[in-house]
């Protein structure tokens, strides 16, 4: 058990999790870019999304069932907040969504407590098998995840940059009323990418839940560390949060070889406010002169 | 004119002020108790406000310098025998201050959504810190303490009764309300105006915006940090959970409910709030965050303004 070792098995663990926070956050700088909404709520639909995958669960016994009906049932969700609080203030500074997204995410976090008790649920990972890692049996189902949440964000690149409505979304991002006139339906790519994002958020909790309980404030240490890795990549910007989600990743696994893992978090916190000191518009964009 | 509706302000002021005094001989023990804890978390929200509605910057991290006020407070009644009330003052002051200097510094540089996420992580960070050390700060259960004595040595000595305890309370509230309206509309209040309407413009004319704000920051961490510490001597007891974000959050939700830009508005928006807040807990049980939350959202978007909005001009004259 010596430090090289620790240091590796850290390391894949810091890139499995920085794989499920890249999913994360991609959903949350997908919303940022192209509809500056920040958006409280993500981490709220990270947690129901693990919920509906608990209950599909229960009902069908098909993990995969489950992870594909909590996107949908998410997105469905995405959208009619959409649609209900944020439509409204469409045009109006981008910190009265901050207030609305966080008046959601109240209702959606105590809803959960309401709805499912405090107890922590157990969501069953399909698939068991264990391999050794130096002293530890390590399970192929973290990998599964790393691999699965690396498809989904591949998917979404390659839809934004082949796609038709990919190619719209786009349009949206550079010129919101330029795309209207081009008969782009504006109001519905966005809500369409709001559902996105939120799908996108409840799959990261369905295959992040077999690791730890799924319980309703899971969602608020997401939506933090998420925060931090959508300014450290740079607000709207993809490909920077899925490298700034692995980077802060890596950094609190190893610290956590050091100090508790609740301390861990301080070093990402540190990370986050040196990237705001010096290079402000993200660690992997080109700060404009 | 102008005189006119000064003295109708001033009059209104006085008749507030002379209902809260006279409130604790008539409220029963739980009313009395409710009202003096609207008034701590009033102050709150009006610290808050120098920064949300006169300089245009949303904190998150108000939190912070409340907990912190509160830790100070802690450190000194329970190091000090006996207990002294104007030494939790200090104590907590100076630790809000220190905090409030830290956060400035570093989070002034950035504007709008990275101000407000700067300031979260900021107050996170602090929570982090104190949750863990658990030999400093007893970690989850936070510390215990005996309410000081409201006393000058030598000359004399009363003990915190809650009637007491609530005009103490009122007593800082008030000035500190005053305080922070001499602020506003004193020179150094104006070019904070100034940088909320055209931060650009500000700085062209020459004013340092930076210094301007991290200024700003400092005294509306003080005025939270002293809402900590009144917090701490009511319920004799400082806790983690008061550090944590979601007070930030509360404390920004008193100042859009009540009207940003007003420092009444905040307090108003404080009250509502937590009146609210007894009523559905009573109906909801433990839920009352739902209907409150759906309430607040109702708020931002079809009254931007809060309750008091339609007042703003009077009430900064």
């Amino acid at each position: 058990m010596d430090l090289i070792d620790q240091i590796l098995i850290q390391t894949i663990n810091g890139i499995v999790t920085g794989m499920i926070l890249a999913l994360v956050a991609s959903g949350l700088t997908l919303i940022f870019g192209i509809m500056d909404v920040v958006n409280f709520a993500h981490g709220e639909l990270f947690m129901l999304g693990a919920y509906v995958g608990v209950l599909t669960l229960s009902a069908t016994g098909s993990f995969w069932l489950a992870f594909v009906a909590a996107s949908l049932v998410i997105a469905l969700l995405g959208a009619a907040i959409y649609l209900v609080t944020l439509r409204p203030l469409l045009g109006r500074d981008p910190l009265t969504t901050i207030l609305a997204t966080f008046g959601v995410s109240l209702v959606l976090q105590n809803y959960a407590l309401w709805q499912f008790g405090p107890a922590a649920r157990k969501i069953q990972e399909p698939i068991t098998g264990h391999f050794s890692l130096f002293y530890l049996d390590y399970p192929y189902y973290r990998l599964v995840i790393a691999a699965l949440a690396g498809a989904i964000m591949g998917g979404l690149w390659l839809f934004l940059k082949y796609g038709t409505y990919g190619i719209w979304i786009r349009a949206t991002t550079q010129d919101r009323v330029m795309a209207q006139a081009m008969g782009i339906p504006v109001p519905w790519v966005l809500a369409g990418v709001f559902a996105i994002g939120s799908a996108m958020a409840a799959a990261s909790g369905v295959l992040y839940g077999p690791t730890v309980g799924v319980n309703y404030a899971m969602g608020i240490d997401w939506v933090l560390k998420a925060f931090i890795v959508v300014v450290v990549g740079g607000m709207g910007n993809l490909g920077g949060s899925v490298l700034a989600a692995i980077f802060i990743s890596l950094l609190e696994a190893y610290a956590s070889l050091w100090v508790s893992p609740s301390q861990a978090v301080i070093v990402s916190f540190v990370a986050l406010i040196l990237t705001l000191l010096f290079r402000p518009t993200g660690l992997f964009v080109a700060t404009p002169k | 004119m102008r005189d006119r509706r000064l003295l109708i302000y001033w009059l209104g002021f006085a008749v507030v002020l002379a209902l809260l005094t006279a409130a604790p001989l008539v409220l029963p023990e739980f009313w009395r108790r409710f009202l003096t804890e609207i008034l701590i978390w009033g102050l709150l929200a009006m610290s808050s406000d120098l920064l949300i509605g006169y300089t245009g910057m949303v904190s998150f991290g108000h939190s912070a310098f409340f907990g912190l006020g509160m830790y100070g407070a802690a450190a000194a009644l329970l190091t000090t025998r006996p207990p002294s009330l104007w030494l939790a003052l200090f104590y907590g002051l100076a630790a809000a201050a220190a905090v409030a200097a830290f956060v400035a510094y570093f989070s002034t540089r950035l504007r709008d959504i990275y101000f407000a996420i700067t300031t979260l992580i900021f107050s996170q960070i602090f929570y982090v810190i104190i949750f863990t050390s658990t030999n400093l700060t007893g970690g989850e259960n936070g510390l215990n303490f005996r309410r000081p004595a409201l006393a000058i040595p030598g000359l004399f000595s009363i003990p915190l009764t809650p009637a007491a305890l609530h005009w103490f309370v009122l007593a800082v509230v008030a000035g500190s309300y005053l305080i922070l309206r001499r602020i506003t509309q004193s020179p150094f209040g104006m070019v904070l105006q100034s940088i909320r309407e055209n931060e650009a413009r500000t700085r062209a004319i020459g004013y340092p915006v930076e210094r301007y704000k991290i200024v700003a920051v400092m005294l509306s961490g003080l005025f939270a940090g002293l809402a900590g510490v009144l917090y701490a001597i009511q319920n004799q007891f400082a806790a983690p959970d008061f550090v944590f974000f979601l007070v930030s959050g509360e404390t920004v939700i008193y100042n859009v409910i009540g009207g940003i830009g007003t420092l009444v508005g905040p307090l108003v928006g404080a009250g509502f709030f937590l009146v609210l807040r007894e009523g559905f807990s009573r109906f909801f049980t433990e839920f009352y965050l739902i209907p409150l939350g759906v309430i607040f959202i109702a708020i931002v978007i079809f009254l931007p303004q809060g309750l008091l909005g339609f007042a703003r001009r009077w009430l900064n004259r």
